[in-house]
């Protein structure tokens, strides 16, 4: 398509300088009539109509039906909620990060919390908006392994630029282990940095199933320590990147819901990022 | 060669110099602080330009620190909020400032040289089209500097801008500022079309119009129902924000879609609203430098006649991403592909032009060949995101920033520079230099590939649009970069104009008339001109009548055609027929006035007050802009002149007073109500959009309006409607008093009846608030009461002019007029209640 709109690029502005250049009487007043209607009406209708018809087949195409897995996905200010459907009815949730099997055409099916946002895996495929009220489906074919990057689409406030989130493309007996151990509860922990969560009333917002902490309002943190970023997709996942989310994060995020949890000291910070990270 | 019309003689020399000072008299400029009460278009026209070109310099030091910002990854000189105003503004001051207005601008400036009239039919109207279009402006712009800019996007999607919290006062400013600044692009609208259609040289049939003509007329046309629906959609919009009515909350049954419908119903034949007035500087340029005239006339005209009509059936390409159907998005991709072949039509028009003349090559061809190169490239992006799997990956990217620059720039600034330089002669008396206009150009060239060719590469690799900064390692940075670089490039070629610009203006006036040799009738003026523009009217029988009399302006110049002098001291331009251009009436105009600037004053007063939820305030306003404008209406139209006909020259005698289809007003009352059909219609779309979102509309539980109360309300609108033409004929037969009775009767029955219109879903107790199904009846109710309201607001004017003697049996300007606004009004009863009452029962609900 690119090479097609090149080529008629270069023919349109070779045929003004010629006939620019040209002297009139080479060309009679009938000869340019018909210019217009050959090179200004006829043509591009035959091009149009041919590029049209593959369009439509291409649409029909990635509309198809998905192989079985399918997922729920959530925008919200400034993040994703990740729910994986299962067969029991209870789905697995997550947030921020999206894995799924190689070789299948899985299902997404795409809502809105608060405003509209827009699904987009560049490498795997066009975007879907997220919109409140509506339920978008969305089908996505990984065919290699990797990582790949997913970001919002649609304008959504202020730290619209800040809403990524990366995504794996994994074998399907190591995704099936994967999500066996998303579904299941993070282990029980005396650490400092547990009781700090809990008492500082993180458990509020954010569920760390297995504990206290059940709230929904913010991404799920049960299994955080095996995401690959941390703040929806801006930093790697490493203990001072999760310290410095927990105490900065209205500058980091402008406009996000979370407060920036200052009053905490670093070390405090610390250690409540040691316990997120320990849960893998 | 003006075939059909004799030259008659030319009077003698002292008695043409009495002719040019009476001439000079009834419309000389004002001067000192009164300068600025001037209505004439070539002092309008001026302003409006002049006021354009600034808030698009604006709008281009905005796009500069966009590029700053975005030149290196992870960049922190502008926070996110304020980057979010900056590109919001950018986007909306391009094009509610600067795309639009400049075109109607040019328009007003050019439009009256190109038919050698004295000037548009409605003066006023354009400069209170202008002082609304520069305080709503300044406004809007303003606001950045109080850090209180829009921050939601030029296309304000709900639930985002309806969030009071998030959006804040910017979304009022930008709701309210630019809802007046649409009301003068329609007032602006209405005065060019008349102007078309009306104000032609004797002997200029439709189809001699110059291809300028043509094009005005269809952009006004398309202005017309473009605007119209984002005029509703920022009603309901309001009425969200300010009364909690929830026409986009998915939750209470609105739905965001809705706006993104309404507002692209209007965004998309904005592109074109945008594009083919520019367009047709082109066609006025291409003519003059090939020497001949346009090959395919008809094609042209054609061609630009089915962009208007097809633009209107693409808007939902902008929404192929929000999950639409197979079907929609199949329709869509299809007209949004068709729309290339009008487009296509038109630029080999140009081609062929080129190809049968001999090309002289001077700044504005420069201008317009680098459009040609640009415009093209864009248009084939353009056809690539019209199917809707290529747009899925390029939607919301970098790619649709390039794609739309290169089809503005391109399509839009290019020409527009082109036409600065082609028409400065007939705007100042003066003419641009060449060698800064050749660098200009080859700057803004290269300067503006460098910026925006990369960005299609940053879209593919996955780069979104809007985002304040950008994390490194995706192959972004260094495109972004070369952009950036561009963009300081191009920014310099538009600096060497504006210096250009300025430097001339200061110089010396030139005194060669037409320098160019075009053909067409803009360049009969005198140098340096006079405000009212040809010393006489010619008759036309040519597209080029330059070329088909070389004589002519010295004909024009000795006074021995239409118009020759302003015996009375009055201000006069001739109006003809819609089609033949026959002579019908001497127009008399009215002069310099402040009333449209205290107009625009107040009425803008009132809408800024709203966007400060100051009511009071608001209301108070407002009354004072209503009372300004009555009174400016009272004083300055349909004035009865001292004599029934006047003899315009070439032995003509023609009418002072015609009232009626003849009449100017009669044409500028229909276009309007057009426009305000066309608002309606949205509102009504927005009823039957909500009926297939919901599966029970009405809602169970909520009770509809009910019959009796709608019908009392149809039944006694209808009747007020019936009796206006009654009034009219009875006016006709010499019965003052008949016509009297009528209008009272039809006062009082319009004011029953918007009560009863209004009790209707007030007695069912419709909460407006509680869910989308009361709020869009009530807003129905209301649109249509309030249009009975200024039903009664004319007739009682009508009444008081029948009995201050200014409405009469031989002047009846007033009750025809006012006759046809009734006939919209009852449409907008009739369907009102058709849709609120007879809909829910045929649909069982």
């Amino acid at each position: 398509m690119l090479l097609g709109a090149g080529a008629l690029w270069t023919w349109v502005l070779a045929t003004t300088w010629y006939a620019a250049r040209t002297s009139p009487e080479r060309h009679n007043e009938r000869f340019a009539s018909s210019l217009i209607l050959w090179a200004g009406a006829v043509f591009p209708t035959a091009v149009l109509s041919a590029l049209l018809t593959y369009g439509l087949w291409l649409t029909a195409d990635l509309r198809g039906p998905g192989d079985g897995l399918s997922i729920a996905v959530t925008g919200e200010q400034y993040w994703w909620r990740v729910q994986y459907r299962s067969d029991d009815g209870v789905p697995v949730e997550s947030a921020n990060e999206i894995r799924l099997p190689v070789g299948e055409r899985v299902e997404f099916f795409l809502n809105a919390a608060d405003v509209i946002h827009s699904f987009w895996i560049p490498s795997l495929g066009g975007k879907l908006d997220m919109i409140p009220g509506r339920s978008n489906r969305l089908v996505l074919h990984a065919t290699r392994p990797g990582v790949y990057r997913g970001v919002c689409a649609e304008f959504c406030g202020r730290s619209h630029a800040l809403m990524a989130f990366p995504v794996v493309a994994m074998e399907r007996a190591e995704f099936d282990r994967w999500l066996e151990g998303q579904a299941a509860a993070a282990e029980a922990s005396k650490e400092r940095g547990a009781e700090l969560f809990l008492a500082q009333g993180c458990g509020a917002c954010h569920a760390v199933r297995g504990t206290e902490a059940r709230g929904a309002i913010g991404p799920d943190l049960t299994h955080l320590g095996g995401r690959r970023t941390v703040g929806a997709g801006i930093f790697d996942n490493t203990k001072e990147n999760v310290a410095r989310f927990i105490r900065e994060t209205e500058t980091i995020k402008p406009g996000s819901r979370m407060p920036s949890y200052s009053m905490l000291s670093p070390q405090d910070a610390e250690a409540i990022a040691a316990y997120l990270g320990g849960l893998k | 060669m003006t075939a059909g019309h004799a030259t008659p003689p030319a009077p003698d020399p002292t008695l043409r110099a009495e002719q040019e000072r009476r001439l000079d008299k009834a419309w000389e400029t004002p001067r000192g602080w009164r300068y600025w009460s001037a209505v004439n278009n070539t002092q309008v026209g001026l302003w409006y330009t002049g006021t354009a070109f600034i808030f698009f310099l604006f709008a281009g030091v905005l796009a500069l620190l966009i590029r700053v910002q975005l030149a290196v990854p992870d960049n922190t000189l502008l926070s996110a909020q304020f980057y979010n105003q900056v590109f919001t503004l950018h986007g909306t001051v391009m094009m509610f400032l600067f795309a639009v207005p400049i075109l109607e601008a040019v328009a007003i400036l050019l439009m009256p040289a190109m038919y050698a009239a004295r000037d548009l039919p409605f003066p006023r109207l354009s400069a209170f089209g202008f002082w609304s279009f520069f305080i709503g402006g300044v406004f809007v712009c303003g606001s950045i500097f109080f850090n209180a800019a829009p921050d939601t996007g030029w296309f304000m999607y709900p639930p985002l801008a309806t969030d009071v919290k998030q959006s804040g006062i910017g979304a009022d400013i930008w709701l309210l500022g630019l809802s007046f600044i649409e009301i003068a692009s329609i007032a602006a609208a209405v005065e060019l079309i008349v102007g078309v259609l009306k104000c032609r040289p004797p002997g200029m049939r439709i189809n001699l119009m110059p291809l300028y003509g043509w094009y005005v007329l269809i952009v006004g046309g398309m202005i017309l129902f473009a605007f119209p629906p984002l005029i509703a959609g920022d009603i309901l919009f309001e009425a969200e924000r300010l009364l909690n009515w929830p026409f986009f909350d998915a939750k209470r049954g609105g739905d965001p879609l809705l706006w993104q419908h309404l507002f692209w119903i209007f965004g998309h034949p904005e592109v074109y609203i945008i594009f083919l007035p520019s367009i047709a500087l082109l066609a006025m340029i291409v003519p003059t430098f090939a020497q001949r005239p346009i090959v395919g006339y008809a094609w042209i005209v054609l061609a630009a006649v089915g962009t208007g009509f097809l633009s209107f059936g693409l808007w939902v390409h902008h929404m192929f991403a929000t999950g639409l159907p197979s079907i929609s998005l199949a329709f869509f991709s299809a007209a949004s592909e068709a729309v290339a072949i009008p487009t296509a039509v038109q630029i080999f028009v140009f081609i062929a032009t080129i190809m049968a003349g001999r090309l002289i090559f001077a700044v504005p061809m420069l201008f317009a060949t680098g459009a040609l190169a640009i415009f093209t490239f864009g248009g084939l992006t353009g056809v690539m995101v019209a199917l809707a799997p290529f747009d899925w990956q390029a939607h919301d990217t970098y790619f649709i920033v390039a794609h739309l620059h290169y089809v503005l720039i391109g399509g839009m600034l290019f020409p527009l520079i082109a036409g600065v330089y082609y028409y400065f002669p007939v705007a100042a008396d003066r003419m641009l230099s060449p060698r800064p206009g050749k660098i200009a150009f080859w700057l803004m060239f290269v300067g503006f590939n460098v910026a925006f060719l990369p960005m299609h590469f940053t879209g593919l690799r996955g780069m979104p649009r809007r985002v304040f900064t950008y994390p490194e390692g995706f192959g972004w940075e260094w495109l972004n970069l070369v952009s950036s670089v561009g963009a300081f490039v191009f920014a310099a070629g538009i600096a060497i104009i504006v210096i250009d610009v300025v430097r001339t203006a200061l110089g010396a006036p030139m005194r060669e008339r037409n320098p160019w040799n075009a053909g067409t009738l803009e360049w009969l003026l005198r140098r340096p001109q006079k405000p009212w523009q040809t010393r006489t009217v010619p008759p036309v029988s040519s597209r080029y009548p330059l070329w088909a009399d070389p004589e002519l302006a010295r004909k024009t110049d000795e006074a021995r055609y239409y118009l020759p002098d302003a015996e009375e001291g009055k201000r006069e331009t001739l109006i003809t027929t819609t089609l033949d251009g026959d002579p019908v009436q001497c127009l008399r105009l009215p002069g310099n006035s402040f009333k449209p600037m205290c107009a625009a004053i107040f009425i803008g007063g009132s809408f800024i007050l709203t966007t400060f939820h100051f009511y009071r305030g608001s209301l108070v306003s407002g009354v004072i802009g209503v009372a300004i404008i009555l009174w400016w209406l009272w004083t300055g139209t349909a004035i009865i002149p001292e004599k029934r006909t006047k003899d315009v020259g070439v032995g003509l005698k023609l009418p002072l007073y015609v009232s009626g289809s003849d009449s100017v007003g009669w044409w500028a009352m229909l276009i309007t109500m057009l426009a305000d059909m066309s608002a309606f219609f949205s509102l009504i779309f927005g009823y039957f959009f909500f009926w297939t979102i919901h599966e029970d509309f009405p809602p169970a539980g909520v009770d509809a309006p009910g019959v009796l109360w709608p019908g009392i309300a149809a039944i006694l609108l209808i009747a007020a409607w019936a009796v206006m033409p009654l009034a009219k004929r009875l006016n006709a037969r010499g019965s003052a008093a008949g016509l009297r009775a009528m209008l009272a009767v039809n006062a009082l029955l319009s004011a029953l009846g918007a009560a009863a219109l209004l009790s209707a879903p007030y007695v069912t107790g419709l909460e407006p608030t509680q869910h989308a199904y009361p709020a869009i009846v009530w807003v129905l109710v209301l649109w249509a009461a309030a249009h009975a309201a200024l039903g009664i607001l004319m007739t009682l004017y009508c009444f008081a002019r029948s009995f201050a003697g200014l409405l009469t049996r031989e002047y009846d300007i007033d009750i025809h007029n006012v006759v046809l606004y009734w006939h919209f009004a009852a449409i907008t009863a009739a369907v009102t209640v058709a849709t609120i009452v007879l809909f829910p029962l045929a649909s069982g609900g």
